[in-house]
């Protein structure tokens, strides 16, 4: 019976974090266009709805009712399955993340985590690359070219900054000895002093670099940047194919501040007179603007420099910090 | 036999398949960064470019074919459509072409309406071409805090002349117009505020890391290069060579203000940004000078040559020759004398010049644009081979080329 009763409330959480972290990636589109518009002194949408909230429902109607476009020449079967293993792999990344601190309704204790597996971390970051299948295959079978360098760019940003975030995070986990975020959490207990941060600063902005890159947010936008390869992996695409690239990279984007705020920025451990689970949200929200305020400041970054960036700068350095996390735990 | 469902492959895709490792991409005519209908057949290794072929004509209107049958003042309009983005400057120069032809004496408030016109519209030109780069390097915001200035820079241009985009605000022989009550007022406003806004970009830019990353060292116009492929403007004296035609064969009063000629010694696109930034600021210097020098001049705007132009209005409405000289002006226009003129000046882009034949009819024999950024253009194939597609949208946006001007 136990059993049932564990099934049933794993399927009726992941269907709660889905439809919620699906929504939010939706709003997350409306909170970057209002950020944006604010930073660029323009007012965003503002016709649908009040302050243009309802921009959201119009964007997804028009999403599903348009037409669904494969090129003549496109590899058929490879076209379609792409976009689904972008935001599939997205959402699966999500099933390790706890969210929460745990609590109770009617007597009965619910964990906001759909599996506390004890190799949690190591399942995103795998969950996380594999979604980078998406857009090479996007890319390889679109028959077109920009496509196709838009697929190369996104194996190049993959092969530079997964060694990257990889190594930077061994330093915490050697400290913690643990791969579940739980007990990342957890170690952390006892206000903003015992955060990880003040512990290992330079794996932390390590880290939210290579988060920049494995989100394809803006100083590393090279897989899709208009200027110069027009749509990249996307421009065959539309309709909602295409709209579930976009909601995997939000869907990414929430799981990296989700996990960045997990490991270095305590978690959802009560920060003052602040509850655990609210303070969880003000740091998600936190790193969600900071990904939309440095797309508002910066320029792109080339590819070419992007893998000097990351194998000549980031990824000694890495390294250095995990040497010396290392004699320090010694 | 054809397959009838399926596309036919393009040479392209043909040569895609050969044995090397390169691939032969289109970039344009419809490319969101090749500013207008520039077509660049690029041979890529990787994303490194082996050969780069431009390719022009996707704009072609037969404009100077169509001026051989216009009447001078006809063509006028035309002019705007070239470079679109500082139309006043095409105005002008075919406008001082004309007029060297007639030999014609433009009283001194049109000269100094005329310079304040072109200031203003060098000014926009740069604003258009800092948003647009930015745009194209991905720094987004830029690209709306520079339209903001150049919507207000817009502003005054409608009110001087009621048009945006195609001004149209020069005419044969002076200007249509005497100024606007209260335009300098909103001149001088626009151009006391436009510094701290330039110097807002710089600090945006200046010492970003990512822009100075993506800007220096790529584009490297050498000296020899720029002076090889007839480079002018900001390209050329981005290489170090102060070249700057109001200064060496000054035309209406840049003679009498004073102004730097910057340039730049690094040859690469930051330095040509540094560029364009201190540009803006000499052109504001100038306009300051010319406002003080609008208020010391006789309020006559057209040139007194009854031949060719057409006298002010009350003596049309009063005066019977007058209103007759103006009737044969309109219906058959002016016929200059017979002879050939080639006059440069330096517009926005760099060395605008206009080559009129005149047969003494009422319509040019022949018309001659030679316009900067065709120039520009026909640099890429030297300056994109070793460079990254990337940077290649970076040149591209760099060098301010103008599609309406290379195919006219």
């Amino acid at each position: 019976m136990i059993e049932t009763a564990l099934i049933i409330e794993t399927v009726v959480k992941a269907v709660v974090v889905l439809s919620v972290v699906a929504a939010m990636a939706g709003f997350a589109t409306f909170i970057e266009r209002k950020v944006l518009a604010f930073m660029q002194r323009r007012l965003g949408p503002m016709h649908v709805g009040p302050y243009g909230l309802l921009q959201l429902a119009a964007d997804g109607i028009k999403l599903f009712t348009k037409e669904d476009i494969i090129p003549q020449n496109a590899i058929k079967p490879i076209f379609i399955i792409a976009p689904v293993i972008g935001a599939a792999s997205a959402f699966v990344a999500v099933a390790a993340v706890p969210y929460f601190p745990e609590f109770t309704v009617f007597g009965y204790t619910i964990h906001p985590i759909i599996s506390d597996i004890n190799v949690g971390l190591l399942f995103i970051m795998g969950a996380a690359s594999v979604g980078m299948y998406g857009p090479l295959l996007a890319g390889l079978s679109s028959a077109n070219k920009w496509s196709l360098l838009g697929g190369a760019r996104a194996v190049i940003q993959l092969l530079s900054f997964e060694v990257v975030s990889g190594l930077s995070i061994l330093a915490p986990i050697m400290m913690i000895g643990s791969l579940s975020l739980i007990d990342m959490n957890d170690y952390q207990i006892g206000g903003v002093a015992n955060w990880l941060i003040w512990k290992q600063p330079l794996a932390f902005v390590l880290f939210a670099i290579a988060g920049f890159a494995e989100t394809n947010r803006t100083p590393f936008d090279l897989v899709e940047f208009e200027a110069e390869i027009v749509s990249g992996y996307a421009t065959e695409y539309s309709g909602m194919r295409w709209g579930l690239f976009f909601i995997g990279e939000y869907a990414n984007m929430i799981t990296i501040s989700v996990m960045v705020s997990i490991i270095f920025l305590g978690g959802y451990n009560d920060m003052w007179f602040i509850p655990g689970a609210i303070a969880m949200l003000l740091k998600v929200s936190l790193w969600i603007f900071l990904f939309l305020w440095v797309r508002a400041a910066w320029p792109h970054i080339r590819p070419d420099q992007l893998m000097w960036l990351c194998w000549k700068v980031l990824m000694p350095l890495s390294l250095i910090n995990v040497l010396i996390t290392g004699i320090v735990l010694v | 036999m054809q397959k009838v469902n399926r596309l036919q492959p393009f040479f392209e895709n043909l040569a895609f398949e050969r044995e090397d490792d390169t691939m032969i991409i289109n970039f344009g005519p419809q490319h969101p960064s090749s500013h207008g209908q520039l077509r660049l057949i690029l041979e890529l290794d990787g994303e490194l470019v082996t050969k780069a072929v431009p390719d022009i004509g996707y704009l072609h209107r037969g404009m100077e074919k169509m001026a051989e049958n216009m009447i001078y003042n006809e063509f006028l309009p035309t002019t705007d459509r070239m470079d679109y983005i500082a139309a006043t400057s095409n105005n002008y120069g075919f406008a001082h072409a004309v007029e060297k032809l007639l030999d014609l004496e433009i009283p001194r408030r049109a000269q100094t309406i005329r310079m304040m016109l072109l200031e203003l519209n060098r000014i926009i030109s740069h604003l258009f071409w800092l948003a647009t780069h930015a745009l194209d390097v991905g720094a987004m915001t830029i690209f709306l805090y520079a339209f903001r200035e150049r919507e207000y820079a817009m502003d005054l241009m409608e009110d001087y002349c009621g048009a945006r985009l195609t001004h149209s605000a020069v005419r044969i022989g002076g200007v249509p117009l005497d100024l606007p009550q209260n335009w300098i007022t909103k001149l001088s406003k626009f151009i006391d505020k436009l510094p701290s806004d330039i110097a807002d970009y710089e600090g945006l830019l200046d010492q970003n890391r990512i822009w100075k990353m993506r800007l220096e060292g790529v584009g490297v116009i050498t000296p020899e290069m720029a002076q090889s492929w007839g480079c002018s403007g900001p390209s050329l004296r981005g290489s170090g060579i102060a070249w700057d035609i109001r200064k060496e064969e000054p035309y209406e009063l840049y003679d009498e203000v004073d102004f730097d000629v910057p340039v730049s010694t690094t040859c690469d696109s930051y330095g040509r940004y540094k560029l364009h930034m201190e540009e803006m600021r000499q052109s504001i210097r100038i306009i300051r000078q010319v406002i003080a020098m609008y208020y010391e001049t006789e309020p006559e705007i057209m040139a007194h040559a009854p031949q060719y132009i057409s006298a002010p209005k009350e003596q049309i409405m009063t005066q019977n020759y007058s209103l007759m000289q103006h009737f044969v002006l309109v219906t058959q226009g002016m016929r200059p004398p017979v002879g050939e003129v080639y006059v440069a000046t330096e517009s926005p882009k760099g060395e605008l010049g206009f080559y009129i034949n005149s047969q003494g009819g009422a319509y040019p024999y022949r018309l001659k644009l030679r316009a900067p950024s065709f120039w520009h253009t026909s640099l890429l194939q030297e300056l994109l081979p070793g460079h990254y597609l990337a940077d290649v949208v970076t040149i591209i946006g760099n060098l301010n080329i103008v599609f309406g001007e290379i195919d006219r």
